[in-house]
C-alpha cells in the first residue's frame, strides 16, 4: 500500500520535472543556463579587473595603489546583495544619463549584461587580492633575472610572472569561481530568472517545494563538484615541474 | 617605550600626509560633504525611521552573534567526526559540508522557510505542540538556516584544525591515562580552537554579509528596513548609501574585536 503511494508520488515528481510545459524542467534548465552564463561572464570580467588590479597594486603609482585599496576594501566589507542593488541602480542610471546627454534614447539593458557587470565588479575586488598574493609568491629572483635581461614589462608579465603565479593563485581562484556560481543566486532577489528564481517560481506555483529545491540544489552541487574535479586537473597541470612537497 | 611610540606615531603621520594622500583625503571629504549637502537626507529626521534603523541594526547584530555561536557549537562535532570519527559518522558529516558549501545560502533559506513552512501546518502533532507559535514566525527558519551554513563552512575548518594538532600532544595525554573525553576537553579542543581563531574573524564578517538574505523571508533587519524606507519615500540612493556605511562600520567593529581577542590569547611565537 505504502510503496504504491510512494510510486505515485515519485511519478508525480518526475512529471513536475518533465521537460515539456506541464513540467517545469525546461524552466529550471533555462535558469541553470542563465546562472552559468552570468557566472562565467562575471568571473571573466572579474579576472580582467583582478589582473589589472593586482599589477596596479604592486607596481602602480601611489595614487593607483590607494584607489585600488579603497576599491577592494569597500567591496569586501559590504554585503554582495547591497553592492548588487547599488551597482544595479548606479550602472543603469549612469549609462542612461550618459546616453541622454549625448542625445541618444534611453536603453533597456539586458538583465544578463547587468548581472555580469555587477557581479564582475564584486569578483574583481576579491580576485585582485588573490592574484596579488599569487604574484607576491613568485620568487623575486625570477623577475629580477628577467628585468636584468632587459625584458619589457608586458613580456615579463606574459612569459615569467603569470605562468609562475598560476599554481599559487589557483586554490584561491577556484574558491572564487565557486563563490561566483553561488552569488548568481543573489540576482534572484532583484528579479533575474536564474536558477534560484526559476526554482522559486516553479515551487510557488505547484507547492512541490521538496521536488524543486532538491532538484535545483543537485544542479548547483553538480556545477560545484564538476568544477572541483576540473580545477584539480588544472592545478596538477599548473604544478607540473614543481617538486612535490611530500617528497 | 614612550619614545618608540612617538616615533611610530610620527611615521604614521608622515604616511598619512604624503602629498598625493592629502589630495585624495581632500577629495574624499569633498565627496562626503557633497553627499551630505546635496542628497536628500530629510527622511533621517523622521523618528519612525530612526526607530526602525536602530532596531534593524540591533537585529542584524543579534542574528550574527546567535548564528555564529550555534554554528560553532555544531561545527565542533562535525569537524571531529570528519577528522577522527568512524565512517558512519564521517560520511554524513562530509555530505553535510559538501551540500551546505555547494549550494547557495539563499536557496537553503528558501527551502527551509517555504518548504518546511508549508509542510509543518499539515502535520497535526506539530500544530498542537508548544513550539507552533514560534514555528509560525520567520526568525526560527532564518536562525536555523544561517546556523547550518556556519556549521557547514566551519565544520570543514574544524576538521583541518583537529588534524593539525600535533600527534605528540594527543599521545602524551593518552600516555598520562587521560580518558578520551578529558583529552578532547583539555588538550585537543583548546588547541584546535586556537588554530581556528585567526580565521574566525573573517568568517564572522562573511556571516554579517549573509544576513541581508534573511530579509527575503520577511525579517526586518537593517537591509529590510532600508528597503522599506526606499519604498515609502521613493528615495533610491540615499538609504542604500546609509546601508553600505552601516555594514562597513559593523565590519570594522568585528575586525577590531577579533584583533583584540587574538591579542589576548596567549601564543608562543618561535
Amino acid at each position: 500500500m505504502m510503496s504504491g503511494f510512494e510510486a505515485i508520488a515519485a511519478a508525480a515528481a518526475l512529471d513536475l520535472l518533465a521537460f515539456s510545459p506541464p513540467g517545469w524542467g525546461a524552466t529550471l534548465l533555462a535558469g541553470l543556463g542563465n546562472s552559468v552564463i552570468i557566472a562565467l561572464g562575471a568571473y571573466g570580467l572579474g579576472f580582467a579587473i583582478g589582473l589589472c588590479g593586482a599589477f596596479g597594486k604592486l607596481y602602480g603609482g601611489p595614487v593607483t595603489k590607494d584607489l585600488l585599496a579603497v576599491y577592494t576594501t569597500i567591496v569586501r566589507a559590504v554585503p554582495e546583495l547591497v553592492l548588487i542593488l547599488i551597482l544595479f541602480y548606479a550602472f543603469t542610471g549612469l549609462l542612461n544619463q550618459a546616453l541622454l546627454s549625448w542625445g541618444m534614447d534611453r536603453v533597456q539593458i539586458s538583465p544578463i549584461i547587468t548581472g555580469i557587470v555587477v557581479l564582475g565588479v564584486v569578483q574583481g575586488a576579491y580576485q585582485t587580492e588573490v592574484l596579488r598574493g599569487g604574484i607576491l609568491a613568485v620568487p623575486a629572483g625570477q623577475i629580477e633575472a628577467a628585468r636584468a635581461m632587459g625584458m619589457p614589462s608586458v613580456l615579463l608579465a606574459r612569459r615569467i610572472t603569470i605562468p609562475l603565479m598560476t599554481a599559487n593563485a589557483l586554490p584561491g581562484m577556484a574558491n572564487l569561481w565557486l563563490n561566483a556560481t553561488k552569488d548568481t543566486a543573489l540576482l534572484a532577489v532583484i528579479g533575474f530568472s536564474e536558477l534560484t528564481k526559476a526554482t522559486y517560481q516553479a515551487s510557488a506555483t505547484t507547492k512541490a517545494f521538496f521536488v524543486f529545491y532538491p532538484a535545483a540544489m543537485a544542479l548547483y552541487l553538480g556545477i560545484s563538484l564538476t568544477s572541483t574535479f576540473l580545477i584539480g586537473r588544472i592545478e596538477k597541470w599548473a604544478r607540473r615541474g614543481q617538486r612535490d612537497v611530500r617528497g | 617605550m614612550g619614545a618608540a611610540r612617538a616615533k611610530g606615531c610620527a611615521r604614521v603621520m608622515k604616511n598619512v600626509f604624503k602629498p598625493h594622500r592629502v589630495v585624495l583625503i581632500v577629495l574624499a571629504v569633498a565627496l562626503v560633504a557633497w553627499c551630505a549637502l546635496s542628497l536628500n537626507w530629510t527622511w533621517l529626521a523622521n523618528p519612525k525611521y530612526q526607530m526602525l534603523i536602530v532596531q534593524g541594526i540591533w537585529r542584524t547584530i543579534w542574528i550574527v552573534v546567535v548564528t555564529m555561536v550555534i554554528g560553532m557549537i555544531l561545527a565542533v562535532p562535525i569537524g571531529l567526526a570528519q577528522a577522527a570519527g568512524p565512517w558512519y559518522l564521517s560520511a554524513p558529516a562530509r555530505v553535510f559540508c559538501t551540500v551546505i558549501r555547494g549550494t547557495p545560502l539563499l536557496m537553503q533559506i528558501w527551502l527551509l522557510y517555504y518548504g518546511l513552512g508549508s509542510l509543518f501546518p499539515s502535520i497535526p502533532w506539530i500544530k498542537q505542540s508548544d513550539l507552533w507559535p514560534y514555528l509560525r514566525q520567520a526568525w526560527p527558519y532564518a536562525v536555523v538556516a544561517l546556523s547550518l551554513s556556519v556549521a557547514g563552512y566551519e565544520g570543514e575548518v574544524m576538521r583541518g584544525a583537529f588534524k593539525g594538532v600535533p600527534h605528540g600532544q594527543l599521545e602524551a595525554a593518552k600516555a598520562m591515562g587521560m580518558s578520551p573525553f578529558t583529552l578532547l576537553r583539555r588538550i585537543w579542543l583548546p588547541q584546535a580552537l586556537q588554530r581556528v581563531l585567526p580565521t574566525l574573524g573573517g568568517e564572522t564578517v562573511s556571516q554579517l554579509k549573509s544576513t541581508p538574505l534573511v530579509s527575503t523571508i520577511t525579517i526586518m533587519e537593517i537591509y529590510a528596513v532600508t528597503g522599506r524606507i526606499r519604498q515609502d519615500t521613493f528615495i533610491i540612493y540615499e538609504p542604500l548609501l546609509l546601508l553600505a556605511v552601516v555594514y562597513m562600520c559593523l565590519t570594522g567593529l568585528i575586525v577590531l574585536l577579533f584583533r583584540w581577542l587574538e591579542g589576548r590569547t596567549p601564543t608562543r611565537t618561535a
